[in-house]
């Protein structure tokens, strides 16, 4: 691992201060993607701003939403009564995430920033369009089994592998940010970046812009929602393909859904058009399979991951049953 | 008389030749175990080298003079010389490293020991009472939840947090909540034992 200067902050607009003006500055949450990434040297930051002493790690309700601090630990979050009773997905989700060492120490902020990677973005001696660009993708023409069918370009087809903010842009989450050139909130949806031709661009943050919290509005859906990950093995491992999903359904009608996905993206992927498959539709398997031919819709799978189009279609499917109460 | 000295002389070779090797090893080992002080090239002079890093483990202050990429666990066993958290992966996907900060389970291997100069940090050694073993200790020896017991240590410290943390009502809940401590050899049926007992008596499991 290379060397770095360690500082700590104690307020979040002297973190600013320190990370803003040095380009090679970095904040340091939980660590749990960042020194990884370190001690592979895929990230080398010069200078590391701890960020864990801040006050951003409350979990309240305000007026229109639940505000959930950026320092909010994942354990805490998924645990939370408030969340598990409103927005069951979003603690289905974390739950599903990592293991309870790792939700432990990862927090809000630092999972939406964890980088969008595979397994030849982690290996240096591979060339890599995000670490760096223009050396070419090791997987478009390699072994792409988890790699990502929708949103992907020729530079990348890396996974975003978060599965809380698949269930947070099911929610409508909106990420509340405070930068060098102060304030900012960010629909979670609009947040993350297709890597187009600029793969090594994840987020639309500025450099030294700090996340301070997540809000989730008050949703008529939340309640009856349900995060489906499929993958591997059992337990820790990332996802093949998730699926969050929440209905609002009055007699017998879906009065409004949401689906996102995870594993099959290059970001947590809202799918738009098959919750308007479902808009006004008795709830049922036709409706759901359709939605789920819908989502799927613009797939471009690659040699090894064309499976991945089948599996999240039975997975909506299923997701959508659960959630529907038919399962 | 002559065969006598030279089995005699015989004998005092042996016993120098086997203390050479001995004190040879001894001094390999030492050194082997000893705090290296590096001199990793620096890519510019104002990365600090070394600060002083106070650390509460088990209940005993620690000073140290470290580098900020030390990870815990590195400080713990490198530094401190407490080597019952074990580096496994060094990646945090086997949970060998697992000790608890301000009761909280962790992997040590994916954090720096600077970022703990404020909590209390419990190992494996710091669990037993004297002689007296912690019940997530005794459990594992009654129900021979371990084989090569590399893993162990990370395992007790992921169950005593598992077991204060109350979600685990059931077997599949157990495997879940310990999927991140990985045993190659396979003593997972023993280990969920082991735990589903120290549940069933949860006062006892209490750090």
């Amino acid at each position: 691992m290379q060397p770095f200067n360690y500082q700590k902050a104690r307020q979040a607009e002297n973190a600013v201060a320190l990370v803003a003006p040095d380009a090679e500055a970095s904040y340091l949450a939980g660590g749990t993607s960042l020194i990884d990434l370190m001690k592979l040297n895929v990230q080398t930051p010069r200078e590391l701003v701890d960020i864990n002493p801040l006050p951003l790690s409350k979990i309240e309700m305000q007026s229109n939403n639940l505000r959930i601090g950026a320092m909010a630990r994942n354990s805490d979050v998924a645990y939370d009564a408030i969340i598990q009773k409103r927005y069951p997905v979003l603690s289905e989700a974390l739950l599903s995430g990592a293991s309870p060492q790792l939700r432990n120490m990862a927090t809000v902020g630092g999972n939406l920033l964890q980088r969008t990677r595979c397994y030849y973005f982690r290996d240096t001696s591979m060339p890599c369009n995000k670490r760096v660009p223009g050396s070419g993708c090791a997987a478009i023409e390699g072994y792409n089994r988890i790699h990502a069918i929708l949103g992907g370009s020729d530079r990348c087809i890396a996974t975003h592998p978060s599965d809380m903010a698949v269930a947070m842009v099911a929610l409508d989450a909106v990420v509340q940010t405070r930068g060098p050139n102060g304030e900012r909130s960010i629909p979670l949806v609009d947040f993350h970046l297709v890597p187009g031709e600029t793969p090594e661009r994840e987020t639309v943050l500025q450099h030294g812009e700090l996340i301070v919290a997540v809000d989730l509005p008050a949703s008529p859906n939340a309640a009856r929602s349900h995060y489906l990950k499929v993958r591997d093995r059992a337990s820790y491992a990332f996802a093949m393909v998730s699926v969050a999903a929440a209905l609002d359904i009055q007699n017998g009608i879906i009065r409004s859904a949401r689906i996102a996905l995870g594993g099959v993206g290059t970001k947590p992927w809202r799918a738009y058009d098959a919750e308007k498959a479902l808009l006004n539709k008795p709830a049922n398997q036709a409706a759901f399979q359709a939605a789920a031919n819908t989502a799927v819709a613009g797939a471009k799978p690659q040699k090894y991951n064309g499976f991945k189009v089948e599996l999240a279609k039975r997975t909506i499917v299923k997701a959508l049953t659960t959630v529907g109460g038919m399962a | 008389m002559k065969f006598r000295l030279r089995r005699r002389r015989l004998g005092q070779l042996m016993l120098v030749s086997t203390v050479a090797t001995t004190l040879s090893s001894f001094a390999e080992k030492t050194v082997a175990q000893t705090p290296i002080k590096r001199t990793t090239p620096m890519l510019k002079s104002s990365i600090s080298e070394t600060m002083k890093v106070t650390l509460q483990v088990n209940g005993t202050k620690h000073s140290l003079q470290i580098e900020p990429r030390v990870t815990l666990l590195d400080a713990l066993r490198e530094y401190i010389g407490l080597t019952g958290s074990k580096k496994g992966c060094d990646h945090a996907q086997c949970g060998a490293c697992t000790v608890l900060v301000d009761g909280q389970r962790i992997n040590s291997c994916l954090t720096f020991a600077i970022m703990h100069t404020d909590a209390a940090i419990t190992t494996i050694e710091g669990l037993a009472q004297g002689d007296n073993l912690h019940p997530m200790q005794a459990a594992f020896v009654a129900r021979d939840a371990f084989q090569c017991g590399y893993c162990t240590p990370g395992q007790i410290c992921s169950a005593v947090s598992l077991v204060n943390e109350g979600h685990a009502k059931s077997d599949d809940d157990i495997r879940e909540l310990m999927s991140g401590n990985i045993c190659r050899c396979g003593a997972y049926p023993n280990i969920v034992a082991a735990v589903r007992d120290v549940l069933e008596g949860k006062k006892d499991a209490a750090v």
